[in-house]
């Protein structure tokens, strides 16, 4: 059963930092599908860093800021110059892959793969698993997410410009400068749910993420942009990647539990199990 | 003056976009210690430089024509349909079962279902989203987005279960019947040596898009597609009807991607191989950027990725330069191409 348990976690976990991060973008009105390239770069910097310095920690940090300088990207192209936040999503996933292939073949010379890379000490909780430290910030971030949003005068500015922005723009703030903030957290998270997967398993594959990105994205609107809510879908579709690895023996087909989180969230997205709707000015520019 | 303004707001962002990615693209090959005259070179001259390679180039150019015009359609429908890569692969699936299925039947006829059956698998595929954006306001980005995934695993399945191979390791069906396999172009042109791939799905590629071509702009459907796309309001209350536009240009859509499939399983591999796809569908979406939708457009900027993908190729073979410096540029055209568009629309904007 903590087996169990602590395999859920470890799943879910990349997918909390990546659906908290588009939450940001999208509450403050960018849609957000580049997520899965953030996460890419995150763990593609997190494994060079590391092998640079031999600390893991600092190779966090240079997956952040590159996750950040990444989003960035994303920032400029459709906040400051509002092109189409779908279109550059897509460039941005191609981006992510071409630059951590030539990035990994230049780093380490060889072609699929980073060397070994050291992760962080497990912290022990007892009868309940050990957890990697990054397992806790991701707990701890999903509880901040939800104060900024909901409780500061931050989180509301930034939800206004989702949902109303020339609002916004009537008080004299600037939506431009508030969209900025929600793209940027969202690299920044998104590339640490990326190194996550390479600090657990210890090595950088090329396209690691697998698609993570995307069923982040599903957790953000299957917990309808709210983050307890899209934490715990993370949660749920963690379960169904569980499942698919344990149902070897018995007469469920894998891949049919493989698309679980995928099916739930075009039902959730069609209004059958409670309406999911969308910041009303996702999309759209001032 | 019109010339020039047409040439501005067309041809300008097109010409800015890739001259600034493949500078990029210079700068790295040099920080990856390779001269970038000779990246240059390899990448765009040499890959012109006979009649073979460029053979190649229309190679790698025809499932992009696919992809390209699935995107194209949608667009002027004012739809996005990113789910390219599950259509086509439904349909790759859809070719191979019906192929197998019905390998009694005379070949002629079993080549005409199997197109058929791709075209209303990867249709249906296409049309599940627009009719979910038509009936529920479900947006068609997230939807195929979601379809993707739920097309591989699902197609994957069946295939592992029910079609592989017996006593092959990799999940692929058997070998469909050599009756309906696309004849190759090197057996009716002698200056291509008989290995060369290239085969007639190249030439149905052209004629998709001239028939896209002549739909759009001739047709009242067409008319309606494009309507739709340019002022959703205006089209309504002239009594068009938005569902069946919405779910019948998605359908189109997917149907066009499935030929893709076609391609593969009737013209290259012979079978379905499980993971055969290489994000066709989503440099379809370059594809439809670069030719600002137009079908015909969608040709030549399917044929300039296929030059890319070509060059790629040579630059792992002759140079210290990773193939992947390609798809970086590739991306990198996709961004500079949208922001100097808006950079140019909005000039035009204050100017009055």
């Amino acid at each position: 059963m903590t087996e169990l348990i602590a395999a859920n976690i470890r799943i879910a976990t990349p997918l909390v930092f990546a659906a908290m991060g588009g939450i940001f973008s999208e509450r403050s009105g960018v849609v957000n599908i580049a997520l899965e390239g953030m996460m890419l770069v995150g763990a593609y910097t997190v494994a060079a860093g590391t092998y640079w310095t031999g600390q893991p920690v600092v190779g966090l940090l240079m997956s952040i800021i590159v996750g950040i300088l990444f989003a960035g990207i994303h920032a400029v192209a459709c906040v400051q110059f509002e092109a189409d936040a779908i279109v550059s999503g897509v460039a941005l996933n191609l981006l992510a892959l071409g630059v951590t292939e030539f990035g990994v073949v230049s780093t380490f010379g060889h072609v699929a793969t980073s060397e070994q890379i050291p992760g962080f000490q497990e912290w022990s909780l007892g009868p309940l698993g050990s957890y990697s430290p990054l397992v806790f910030l991701g707990l701890l971030i999903v509880g901040v997410s939800y104060l900024v949003l909901f409780h500061t005068a931050f989180g509301l500015r930034l939800r206004a410009c989702g949902e109303h922005p020339k609002a916004v723009r009537a008080t004299g703030l600037s939506v431009r400068r508030l969209r900025y903030a929600g793209v940027l957290i969202s690299g920044a998270l998104a590339a640490i749910g990326g190194a996550f997967l390479v600090l657990d398993t210890h090595y950088f594959t090329r396209s690691m993420t697998a698609g993570r990105g995307y069923i982040a994205l599903a957790a953000v609107i299957f917990g309808k942009w709210k983050p307890f809510h899209s934490a715990g879908a993370c949660l749920l579709f963690g379960f169904a990647g569980v499942l698919q690895g344990r149902l070897q023996g018995w007469r469920i087909p894998s891949q049919l539990v493989e698309i679980i989180p995928y099916v739930l969230t075009m039902i959730v997205l069609a209004g059958a199990i409670g309406r999911a709707t969308p910041p009303a000015a996702l999309g759209r520019q001032e | 003056m019109r010339l020039l303004s047409i040439y501005v707001h067309r041809f300008l962002p097109i010409s800015l976009a890739l001259s600034i990615s493949l500078l990029v693209g210079g700068l790295l090959a040099f920080v990856a210690g390779e001269s970038p005259i000779v990246v240059f070179r390899t990448l765009l001259l040499d890959t012109l430089g006979s009649l073979d390679s460029i053979a190649y180039v229309l190679f790698n150019a025809t499932p992009l024509i696919f992809t390209g015009l699935a995107v194209a359609i949608g667009f002027r429908a004012g739809l996005f349909n990113i789910g390219c890569e599950g259509q086509l692969y439904v349909g790759a699936f859809a070719t191979a079962w019906t192929a197998l299925a019905f390998s009694w039947l005379p070949a002629p006829l079993l080549m005409l279902v199997t197109i058929v059956s791709a075209m209303l698998a990867g249709g249906i595929w296409g049309a599940i989203p627009g009719w979910l954006k038509a009936r529920f306001g479900a947006h068609e980005v997230i939807n195929t987005i979601m379809m993707n995934f739920i097309a591989v695993a699902s197609v994957d399945y069946l295939v592992l279960n029910f079609l592989k191979e017996p006593g092959q390791m990799i999940s692929q069906t058997a070998k469909i019947p050599e009756g309906i396999r696309f004849p190759r172009l090197s057996s009716f042109l002698d200056f291509l040596p008989q290995s060369h791939p290239l085969e007639i799905s190249f030439i149905l590629a052209l004629l998709v898009a001239c028939l896209l071509f002549l739909f759009l702009n001739r047709s009242v459907w067409g008319y309606e597609i494009r309507m739709m796309g340019l002022n959703p309001e205006a089209a309504i209350r002239a009594g068009i009807s938005e569902s069946r536009t919405l779910v019948f240009s998605m359908g189109l859509s997917g149907a066009i991607a499935a030929l893709v499939g076609v391609w593969d399983v009737l013209g290259y591999h012979y079978r379905f191989v499980s993971g055969f796809t290489s994000g066709w569908g989503f440099l379809g979406i370059a594809v439809a950027l670069l030719a600002k939708n137009h079908p015909l457009g969608v040709i030549f900027a399917a044929c300039f990725f296929g030059l890319l993908s070509k060059g790629a190729l040579d630059l792992e073979l002759f140079t210290a330069v990773p193939r992947e410096i390609v798809l970086i540029i590739e991306s990198l055209a996709i961004l500079f191409l949208i922001v100097s568009e808006r950079v140019l629309l909005r000039d035009r904007e204050t100017r009055g």
